[in-house]
């Protein structure tokens, strides 16, 4: 008999085929040009906008919703791509609720804002049909050597592309797209346009992947400034927390990219009763795929309230809606032949405190997503646990730049990596150019 | 209780409300349902002499602009005057006017300049029991190419001559419907006058083209890649028509002959304003080939309920209200002095306010707060009251013109409020003012 989502333990295939790709399909679905043209006609082309502001990569936003409203959506996106030339995935992952749509002055006047990152998708959907649309300048000679190809590393290296010089991108990872490939939830960029993205940028040439190579015994940081003229490391957060407590759980890291490589979600086991650790998106995007995939029971447990939850509170919203529990206020203290044990929490004088009383939850399943850490790198300074770097993204050693979520400062977001890997880019430039 | 039944010409109706002459009075068919409605009269489209129907393009007739939301701000129309056998016509007019006697029906009417064409149609018209006719010397296309519509309208000696022809063949009251396509209403709505019309009638469409096409440059509407001006009206001419209207109302040739108000009134509101500047009663077309007969609903209703607010017993108690305070700029009072003031409260911080006044007008807007935040305030010594930051402002009541306390001292000028009036003609820096007595 076919597993449901009242099969006992782990299981594979308790929704069939159709309901799984109705699950997974596109969490918004993209504006028609109507729409569109509807949309960007609330926009009041702020002076000095807000959105503008809180965008970390300070797209024009007025001006390319105002090239959507005069029917130039590809100019919209140039203007996008000026700035940011991931805009495609940002538009889809970017938390917009806490970004450029929470300052917008319509949320203000009526507490519904300029829908700008569905805006943003259907400019740069309608671009992205079409080659990327910068062009190389005249070749420099100068090579860059860029690890990692996550939003920091491919933002980086086509700035670089575009001054002159020529980049290789090192991976650890089979394909390049880094968390954009391997670590969001699927129904937030479907139909491949992860690797589609990649593609799309790399477009612009001068730019090598050397996948399934990363940064290790097989290539060091000093070969890779003894090779390059400079080096960029964008190479994420490599090492995850583990629940310690000898609990079973396994990492929720590796659910998210499981779950997004998979070729055939009924093939993927999930728990009738999934319970999640931690507080962040990664908890959400876990959670929220395990009851897509037919968990009945999955709650979200964190330590602290709703308002320390690293989670917008859309993807609070987001997971209730789906039918995710979110419990606060407790923390993981063992297991029983029950499930697993919680110790409700407070918030002391000196912290976190356990108040000694417990609960405990059915759990075929624990996901652990209490946050991802770097593994130091040799002969660089580090600074709580990350890179530390100065603005620009330079680091301690010379010709070694860092930026995404592997360097200090920043907030763990897609468009924060992109502003990253940019910036430090114009600074490698401007480097290499002196010298 | 409010009585918003109107008596023009002697012409009753039940409300102010009539459909222009245009293609939603083309027929019994939609009369009849406009009449069901509750409209209160209307104007039967154009009729022609009889002989071979017109003949209208078969592409489109219609072009527009519209907002973002495809909200219809302007519509222009190549369409001639009824294409439909006069006999028919008249038939159904007579018809209609039996079985609805308390709505008005009037004939629009549109032959050749030629003293014989008019006193051959008008006995027909006659013979319908119609309430009164207008005469279209007003439509910009087609037919004036053939000496007819705006090309009589155009010329006020013809406007004269055709009005004096219909006044001496028939009894019906007789309303010259003018074209706002010359470069001073006063003209022929003399001439109107002068020929012995009972009203005028205004605005008839704007010429225009609406938009061209960008892939084979084509003027739009366009016919087989070819255009043609066409008749513009709808929200976006209201503007135009009420000076008009106000032009004709406050001239002291033709002060006191009756108005029908028409040019993109779409609300009660629009329709208000008009009587306000003189009109006896309104004409509707765009609004009603936009969204249907049941808006005269709305009309009637807020037509109640605001002269109902405002103590007004019956339409005459509105009609030309607004005409003494039209004046020409020479007399404004230029001792007035407002301010405007943001209302921090209801400001939204989009900034558009100052963008508007920074680049193109007084920078009397500072955006920083004293503690650097993003607040917009005005700066009294350099606001000079244009009202522009009024107009960008998409919040309603944001920004607001505040008048000047007498004995205050306008910091822009150094000057004290005076609450005495002072105009251009005694200003001392009019070369040719006169000295104030």
């Amino acid at each position: 008999m076919r597993p449901s989502q009242l099969t006992s333990g782990i299981a594979a295939g308790r929704l069939d085929k159709d309901t799984l790709a109705e699950n997974f399909s596109d969490l918004h679905a993209p504006f028609t040009a109507h729409e569109a043209a509807v949309e960007a006609d609330r926009c009041y082309f702020c002076y000095d906008a807000p959105c503008m502001t809180a965008c970390p990569t300070s797209i024009d936003i007025p001006m390319f919703i105002r090239q959507i409203s005069a029917g130039m959506p590809e100019a919209a996106a140039k203007t996008i791509f000026d700035q940011n030339i991931l805009g495609g995935m940002c538009a889809r992952v970017c938390p917009t609720e806490t970004l450029c749509e929470e300052v917008c002055v319509r949320e203000t006047a009526e507490g519904e804002p300029v829908e700008i990152g569905r805006l943003q998708r259907f400019a740069t959907d309608v671009a992205m049909a079409t080659p990327q649309p910068f062009a190389r300048a005249a070749s420099t000679g100068k090579t860059v050597g860029v690890v990692g190809a996550g939003p920091a590393g491919l933002a980086c290296a086509h700035r670089l592309a575009m001054h002159g010089h020529d980049v290789v991108i090192y991976d650890a990872r089979p394909k390049g797209g880094g968390l954009n490939e391997y670590g969001i939830a699927a129904y937030k960029t479907v139909d491949g346009f992860a690797q589609a993205e990649v593609d799309w940028l790399m477009g612009i040439g001068g730019i090598t992947l050397e996948a399934g190579t990363g940064l290790g015994a097989e290539l060091s940081l000093d070969d890779l400034a003894t090779k390059h003229d400079a080096v960029f490391l964008g190479l994420g957060l490599g090492g995850v927390r583990k629940l310690g407590l000898g609990l079973g759980a396994t990492s929720a890291v590796d659910f998210i990219a499981d779950l997004r490589q998979a070729a055939d979600l009924t093939s993927l086991e999930v728990g009738r009763n999934v319970v999640v650790v931690g507080g962040g998106m990664t908890a959400v995007d876990a959670a929220v795929q395990s009851k897509l995939l037919g968990a009945e029971n999955v709650t979200i447990v964190y330590r602290r309230g709703k308002d320390a939850m690293a989670a917008s509170g859309f993807e609070q919203d987001l997971a209730a809606q789906k039918g995710v529990t979110i419990r606060h206020w407790a923390q993981p203290i063992g297991s029983t032949p029950d499930g697993m044990e919680f110790e409700y929490t407070t918030q002391g004088d000196n912290g976190l405190e356990g108040t000694g009383e417990t609960f405990t939850l059915p759990a075929d399943q624990v996901l652990a997503a209490i946050g991802q850490t770097l593994n130091p790198l040799d002969g660089l300074d580090h600074a709580d646990g990350k890179i530390t770097v100065k603005p620009g993204g330079a680091t301690s050693r010379k010709g070694v730049w860092a930026g995404g979520d592997c360097a200090s400062g920043g907030d763990d977001l897609t468009v924060t990596a992109v502003a990253e890997g940019r910036d430090a880019a114009e600074d490698i430039h401007n480097s290499l150019m002196e010298g | 209780m409010v009585d918003i039944s109107a008596n023009f010409l002697g012409i009753k109706s039940p409300n102010p409300f009539w459909l222009a002459s245009a293609p939603p009075t083309d027929k019994e068919y939609n009369v009849r349902r406009a009449f069901e409605a509750g409209w209160g009269g209307v104007v039967w489209k154009t009729l022609g002499e009889a002989g071979p129907p017109i003949v209208n393009v078969n592409g489109p007739r219609y072009g527009a602009i519209w907002g973002a939301d495809r909200r219809l701000l302007g519509l222009n129309n190549i369409e001639l005057i009824t294409d439909r056998p006069l006999e028919v016509n008249l038939r159904e007019i007579k018809q209609v006017k039996r079985d609805y006697s308390d709505r008005a029906m009037i004939v629009s009417i549109m032959v050749p300049c030629e003293e014989k064409a008019w006193k051959t149609i008008l006995p027909l018209v006659e013979d319908t029991g119609a309430d009164g006719i207008e005469l279209n010397f007003g439509c910009p296309h087609g037919m004036s190419e053939r000496g007819m519509g705006a090309a009589v309208g155009q010329v006020p000696e013809y406007i004269e001559m055709v009005t004096k022809w219909c006044k001496e063949t028939t009894r019906m009251p007789v309303i010259v419907k003018l074209t706002p396509n010359i470069s001073d209403i006063r003209y022929p709505a003399r001439a109107a006058k002068a020929g012995g019309a009972d009203a005028v009638s205004l605005i008839n469409t704007v010429s225009s083209i609406t938009s061209v096409n960008l892939d084979d440059f084509s003027p739009e509407p366009s016919i087989d890649g070819k255009g043609s001006h066409g008749g513009y009206c709808g929200p976006a001419v209201k503007p135009i028509a009420l000076n008009l209207v106000a032009e004709i109302a406050r001239d002291a040739e033709t002060a006191g002959l009756p108005i029908s108000g028409i040019g993109g009134i779409s609300t009660w509101r629009d329709a208000a304003e008009f009587l306000a500047l003189g009109c006896g009663n309104v004409q509707v077309c765009t609004a009603a080939m936009t969204y249907g007969f049941r808006i005269v609903q709305e009309m009637e209703a807020g037509l109640k309920q605001w002269m109902d607010e405002k103590g007004h017993a019956t339409l005459d108690d509105v009609i030309g209200r607004a005409v003494p305070n039209v004046t020409d700029w020479q007399y404004l009072n230029l001792n007035y002095v407002a301010k405007a003031k943001i209302d921090q409260d209801a400001c939204i911080k989009c900034g558009r306010c100052f963008a508007a006044c920074e680049d193109t007008s007084h920078q009397a807007i500072s955006m920083v707060g004293p503690d650097g935040e993003r607040r917009f305030e005005v700066m009294d010594d350099e606001c000079v009251a244009c009202n522009l930051c009024v107009n960008v402002c998409p919040v309603e009541n944001c920004i607001t013109m505040e008048r000047m306390e007498t004995g205050a001292v306008d910091p822009r000028t150094g000057q004290t409020v005076t609450e005495e009036y002072g105009n251009w003609t005694t200003h001392p820096n009019n070369p040719g003012a006169v000295a104030a007595e």
